[in-house]
């Protein structure tokens, strides 16, 4: 019977797919047709730009202010991501590889800061980096995105690695490579994959983050694209200017996007490996 | 021999663990133990010298202060609306991601969409189709309504924003549940005559539990410290001021960070207590699905 599924049943299942895709795709062909609408049409209130400019763009890119939350967000998600997905691959190693007592101490210290609600450590974040003279810095915002970011990194990182041919790294270990050549010649190359993955999720994580952006700086010095996006004035105060604000939005999202669409299994894989496997 | 080795990889276990951890302590242990310290202060960085030790009078004049329990009332109003909204919607994905063939690796693709558009950027684009000026939600409606200046219609647009951006994250872990049910059983239940929701409910579902129970827990957490849609949608106003959005006007708008630190030992409870409800709640089930 599921061999030969009836129409009724095909013709569901296709239009539910359909459904799905509108629904995935409505607000962001919004914002895209927003960003093309000219000053004069943006209050037309119609879904589809009646005629298409690119003088949204072009003003975001004359301003000094969005190029350069562009290029903190770019700086400070690149560097935190580095940095996470590194101590990640460390501790994640040895959970998977090497028992110590404590292995599940770090899991769990892990776990609960996945749960943490990050605006309790505002307050004291704020007060130490104004003494530290990190705030409003790269390094301010970088230090809590690595933070943050590392349970994602190890949970992610633990399941590919335990789904890594093990025999290869005691393989070297019998040939007298110490445990940390092991890692870097055989298991560094096999973990790749699984880096990557954990690069990606740690990324859109420290690009989407609105709450650290907004308390810890104040100039653009280090503030990124969320909080500047949130933060464009119009000619009044009390005015939204629409059009950048969607122009913007548009920049920041196609190469996330893209990103995303590219490596679509591998991210489904990741999100999914540390809450399923545990 | 084997106990200079056993204690050569503890040695190195700890080593490759210790910046991970380190980095964990430095940002979030020593910041919420601090919490806990300023908030048993007066201190308020605008007036830095009349700093001085008043106990719990913090926690007091935020306990009966009703703007704390109206915000913790729209706290769960958000986070029940849109959970629960989520794990119908997010099932019901789930189920397309996992029966159609048709447009398949579309489908997959554009359902991370909304996961990778940064917050801020949905809250507006919602922000923006809700708007009675520019949008295109009362034309298409055919009414004239000004969403997000009333508090229940907020709440509305709030937790629809919510519900688009997350869903998909909750149908991903749903599908991989989904993907761990034995085919053979739901034909086997076919076979015994069991209708399309029977199979669901009594055959994937109670299998599912654990995947369920997961998504529900890490999106309640989530849902509770809502922030950004929020505060780019109506920053609070018409009544529909979260936790989060109280401890962050009292810490960084109005500089008060004893107040504020008590409302965020505050909150962090909180997020202790639902996670703790959610673990006995699932009690072994949830124990033994986190061990394995």
């Amino acid at each position: 019977m599921s061999q030969h599924p009836g129409l009724l049943d095909t013709l569901f299942w296709r239009a539910g797919s359909l459904l799905v895709i509108g629904y995935a795709l409505l607000p962001v062909a919004w914002v895209v047709s927003l960003s093309l609408k000219s000053a004069a049409d943006l209050n037309d209130g119609r879904f589809i730009p009646r005629r298409i400019s690119l003088e949204h763009y072009r003003a975001i890119f004359a301003d000094a202010q969005f190029p350069a939350a562009l290029w903190n967000s770019i700086g400070i998600a690149g560097i935190a991501t580095l940095l996470s997905v590194l101590l990640a691959m460390l501790a994640a190693y040895a959970i998977v590889r090497l028992r110590f007592r404590g292995r599940q101490l770090v899991l769990a210290a892990a776990l609960s800061i996945a749960m943490f609600p990050p605006v309790t450590v505002i307050g004291p974040l704020f007060e130490l980096w104004r003494n530290l003279g990190l705030y409003d810095t790269w390094l301010g915002l970088i230090l809590p995105y690595m933070t943050f970011t590392l349970p994602l990194a190890i949970w992610t990182l633990a399941a590919f690695f335990r789904e890594i041919p093990w025999e290869l790294d005691q393989a070297a270990r019998v040939d007298g490579a110490t445990p940390l050549q092991a890692f870097r010649y055989v298991i560094l190359p096999l973990a790749a994959p699984g880096a990557f993955t954990a690069a990606i999720l740690v990324f859109i994580f420290a690009w989407n983050d609105f709450l650290f952006a907004s308390a810890l700086t104040s100039t653009s010095a280090a503030r990124t694209v969320p909080a500047a996006i949130a933060l464009f004035t119009g000619s009044s105060r009390f005015e939204l200017p629409t059009g950048a604000i969607a122009a913007a939005s548009v920049v920041v999202t196609l190469p996330v996007t893209l990103l995303v669409l590219l490596f679509q299994r591998r991210i489904v894989t990741g999100l999914t490996a540390g809450a399923v496997k545990g | 021999m084997s106990r200079h080795h056993d204690r050569a990889e503890e040695r190195l276990g700890w080593l490759l663990c210790s910046p991970a951890v380190l980095a964990m302590l430095l940002v979030t242990a020593y910041p919420i133990l601090y919490a806990v310290w300023l908030s048993l202060f007066r201190y308020d960085l605008r007036f830095p010298d009349e700093r001085a030790f008043v106990g719990l009078a913090n926690y007091a004049s935020v306990l009966t202060s009703p703007l704390w329990w109206e915000s913790l009332a729209n706290t769960l109003i958000i986070t029940l609306g849109s959970v629960a909204l989520e794990l119908v919607l997010g099932m019901l994905l789930a189920l397309v991601m996992h029966r159609v063939l048709f447009l398949r690796r579309t489908v997959r693709a554009s359902v991370l969409v909304p996961y990778a558009i940064i917050t801020v950027v949905a809250a507006l684009a919602w922000k923006f189709a809700f708007d009675p000026v520019t949008g295109f939600v009362n034309p298409w409606l055919g009414v004239e309504r000004a969403w997000l200046a009333e508090r229940w219609s907020a709440f509305l647009v709030i937790i629809l924003t919510e519900v688009w951006k997350t869903t998909p994250f909750m149908a991903l872990l749903l599908l991989a549940g989904l993907t761990l049910v034995p085919q053979d059983l739901l034909d086997a239940a076919r076979v015994d005559g069991a209708n399309a929701p029977q199979r669901f409910f009594r055959v994937t579902l109670p299998l599912m539990k654990n995947a369920v129970l997961v998504a529900l827990l890490f999106r309640t957490l989530d849902a509770f410290r809502i922030f950004d849609t929020v505060s780019v949608q109506t920053g609070g106003a018409q009544g529909t001021e979260t936790v989060s959005i109280v401890g962050y006007h009292a810490l960084v708008t109005r500089l008060n960070l004893g107040l504020g630190a008590a409302v965020s030992v505050l909150i962090f409870g909180c997020v202790v207590g639902i996670a703790a409800l959610f673990v006995r709640g699932f009690g072994a089930s949830f124990a033994a699905g986190e061990r394995s």
